[in-house]
């Protein structure tokens, strides 16, 4: 009954999506008074997919082998917190979460959305109702997950090992959260196009979610990237696989919205500019998902083995992205000009924020997609990893980061004050760096070596906004900028530091024998066999030291029955200026055991890093809010804002 | 600027963005894209030694030898038509086994392919993108022997 109650809440939910939307085009035809209604519709829509995928959760948590998904996807004895996970662990249950979000979304901008003309609220409700309706269609006619088997097999076929991990339990819900969020940013701006009504008010009715769809896209692809980092134990953090690129490019359009979007807020400038962004962002979550979900990284082939899905999908993105660019092609030529602007000024700093951003977005997406292209024109197989990546985007991604010291210090409109003065400290303390990294380091590669030159400008830089005046009475949204630009800078450092300073130990080991890395010495204790709820494991008991002090570390190679598979469970010490990074692998024909060892001086700044830029998000959004609530219960007019 | 200037230069400044990445992306895949190849390509004369690719196939059942300091083997790549042996210095992936399909990055060397990194799954359906009809093929073939 409960996956049959999850189904039937599933096309109640598609029925009102549809109802929404028609509901949109009569109001924006007459002027019919159907806002309440459509609200609650909205509402009551997102209650149905929570109820929906509450269902999922209970069959997985019961392990109800009945459903096809369950069966394919768990086994009655895996940890109840991965039966729980692995609901989403799989395509179907993934699509189902995307949904709940995406109507969800929609529920809480119908009850929250009091800044947007009326008009554009209903209008930005009809699309994300449209945007739904071709999910649930996909869900309900391509990927049902309540499918039922009968009889009913005995027990399932398990989770992927690799899976079973909390970086599951955490990862895709949060970019999911951030992709998703991104809706309705793209509703709001189809929204804003229909009706014309693009002005500062949209910007700031715009910004939250932008804010919190950005902030849960950082911290997925920092937590993703960590958990890649430990589970898959190469001990690297990113390694520009197709997946991770479909995180990447959503973030990328979402970092230049963010920042183009405080530029339509506060000055109401740079309309078809944010609207296109707007749209693009959520085109590059549609393309992720496309990218993920449709079998099509596995090869244009496999697309082919399983069409309805990839095409369904495919479909579904062209008809969304293509109506929206030719909804922005009618629209976006008419929209009033925006305020004008001198070249040096805040505005023009974050033009070419934006500038940059898209031409790493557009590097990372054509050479996620061109092997695919290739593949489809030419039949040419090839890859497209880490050597093009780094060589192209790398350079882009320092001098933004170069550029990312300057733009704050720009007044809006026109800036006279010759603001380059400010950064002679920061110059100075990168050009320290660099003498540093050339006299201690003379062989390190010239991207790390900038790197360290970059991170120590920029963590100079990234502060002289709050230079000059009372940090304690400096806007939260200053705060957050000025956290989120240090992060960068401490990220940049963590890689920088990884990249040329790593020491790798690879090499067999009896009991006893001892291995340098870096400045440590491992000793080889024993190696005991061990056991968990669904899988056996041999465990390397390993002592480390380097001077004073013994820390013990104790990595596994696990096997699970079901299904059958073996993962390195890499045992990890983390220390204030690195880590050592430990991994056990098979025994040598001789009795001797494989260990991987790594020295990773600050490689935990990278997360740090991600982590920093996370929180400035966080302190800006709750700088928002903040000023949001004293606004509305001030009733106080609407100032220009100037926020730096 | 004039307002109508100011829409100028910003319709500029994007398409200059967009033909910059198309022109930046163009100028980075003509040579560090890497090629695909299976052992047959290779018999067949296809892949010039010394570039940098990535050769697919099943590991041969019976072919993975372990050399004497533990942690260097050797194994043959095949894809039903060619065999090209294979030397890899490190931990192999969770799911790398006899029988099973595998993508390795590396380069040809004589003859050997000497691999610097052999790829593992990432996704619970994720496959090296090339590996796909291959482990398709390689499922079909196991459904039909049941």
């Amino acid at each position: 009954m409960i996956a049959e109650t999850g189904l039937a809440a599933l096309w109640l939910a598609a029925g009102l999506a549809a109802l929404q939307f028609l509901l949109m085009i009569l109001a924006l035809r007459s002027e019919a008074e159907v806002s309440r209604t459509m609200r609650s519709v909205a509402v009551v829509q997102g209650v149905l997919t929570l109820i929906a995928f509450a269902m999922l959760l209970i069959v997985f948590a019961r392990s109800d082998m009945s459903v096809a998904l369950v069966f394919e996807n768990s086994s009655a004895v895996k940890p109840f917190v991965y039966k729980v996970a692995g609901a989403w662990g799989n395509h179907e249950g993934s699509m189902l979460m995307w949904v709940t979000i995406l109507a969800v979304a929609g529920a809480f901008l119908a009850i929250l959305a009091h800044r947007t003309g009326e008009r554009t609220l209903l209008a930005a409700l009809g699309a994300q109702a449209l945007l739904a309706l071709g999910f649930y269609a996909f869900l309900l006619f391509a990927s049902n997950p309540f499918a039922r088997l009968w009889p009913p097999p005995p027990d399932g076929q398990g989770l992927n090992p690799l899976l079973q991990d909390p970086g599951l339990a955490f990862h895709p819900p949060t970019l999911y959260l951030g992709y998703v969020g991104l809706s309705v940013a793209f509703s709001l701006a189809v929204g804003a196009l229909l009706t014309g009504e693009v002005d500062s008010r949209l910007g700031r009715a715009m910004r939250p979610w932008v804010l919190g769809a950005w902030l849960l896209l950082t911290l997925g692809i920092t937590a993703g990237s960590y958990w890649a980092y430990y589970e898959l134990g190469w001990g690297g953090y990113w390694f520009w696989d197709p997946v991770e690129n479909a995180s990447l490019m959503p973030w990328l359009a979402a970092t230049a919205l963010l920042h183009s979007i405080n530029v339509l807020a506060a000055r109401g400038a740079l309309k078809a500019w944010t609207m296109m962004l707007a749209v693009i962002a959520f085109s590059m979550s549609m393309v992720g998902t496309f990218l993920v979900r449709s079998g099509i990284l596995t090869s244009v082939h496999a697309f082919a083995i399983d069409p309805e899905r990839g095409t369904f999908l495919l479909a579904l993105l062209a008809i969304y992205v293509g109506a929206a660019f030719v909804l922005f092609a009618v629209r976006g030529a008419s929209l009033k000009e925006g305020a004008p602007f001198e070249l040096v000024s805040r505005e023009s700093g974050l033009v070419i924020n934006n500038l940059f951003l898209s031409v790493i977005l557009g590097v990372v997406f054509v050479g996620t997609l061109y092997p695919l292209f290739a593949e489809a024109v030419s039949g040419e197989k090839m890859s497209v990893g880490a050597p093009y990546f780094n060589a192209v985007a790398g350079p882009l991604a320092l001098l933004l980061a170069v550029l990312v010291g300057v733009g704050p210090l720009l007044a809006w409109r026109r800036e006279r004050r010759p603001v380059i003065k400010q950064l002679a400290v920061p110059a100075l303390l990168g050009v320290t760096a660099l003498a540093i990294t050339i006299i201690l380091a003379p062989h390190i590669h010239i991207l790390p070596r900038l790197g360290f030159t970059v991170a120590a400008y920029l963590a100079a830089a990234s502060i002289l906004p709050l230079i000059g005046r009372n940090p304690l009475r400096a806007p939260l949204a200053t705060w957050g900028m000025v956290v989120a630009h240090f992060g960068i800078a401490v990220a940049l450092l963590g890689m920088a530091a990884n990249a040329a300073f790593t020491t790798e130990k690879l090499a067999i080991a009896n009991p006893g024998d001892v291995l340098a890395v870096g400045p440590w010495q491992v000793q080889l204790e024993s190696v005991t066999p061990t056991a968990g709820k669904n899988w056996t494991a041999i465990e390397a008991q390993l002592r480390a030291t380097r001077g004073a002090g013994i820390i013990t570390l104790a990595p596994q190679m696990r096997y699970f029955s079901d299904p059958p598979m073996e993962t390195n469970e890499s045992a990890i010490a983390s220390f204030w200026n690195g880590q050592l990074y430990t991994v056990v692998g098979r025994q040598d024909v001789s009795g001797a055991w494989q260990l991987r060892l790594w020295w990773k001086p600050f490689v935990t700044l990278i997360w740090a890093g991600g982590g920093l830029i996370a929180l400035g998000g966080a302190l800006a959004l709750l700088g928002r809010i903040w000023l949001l609530f004293r606004r509305r219960s001030s009733a106080a007019e609407w100032r220009t804002e100037r926020y730096a | 600027m004039k307002p109508k200037n100011q829409r100028l230069v910003l319709v500029a400044a994007a398409i200059a963005a967009v033909l910059a990445a198309v022109l930046l992306a163009m100028w980075g895949l003509r040579d560090r894209a890497s090629y695909f190849y299976t052992p047959a390509d290779i018999a067949g004369g296809k892949a010039a030694e010394g570039q940098a690719m990535r050769l697919g196939g099943m590991v041969e059942q019976g072919s993975i030898k372990h050399l004497a300091d533990g942690v260097t083997i050797r194994f043959v790549v095949t894809d039903g038509k060619a065999q090209t042996p294979v030397v890899y210095r490190g931990i192999v992936p969770d799911l790398f086994r006899e029988g099973s399909g595998a993508v390795a990055e590396g380069r040809l060397d004589n003859g050997t392919f000497v691999a610097d990194t052999i790829l593992a799954k990432h996704d619970e359906r994720y496959m090296p993108p090339q590996l796909g009809n291959l482990a398709a093929e390689h499922k079909a073939g196991k459904t039909l022997e049941k």
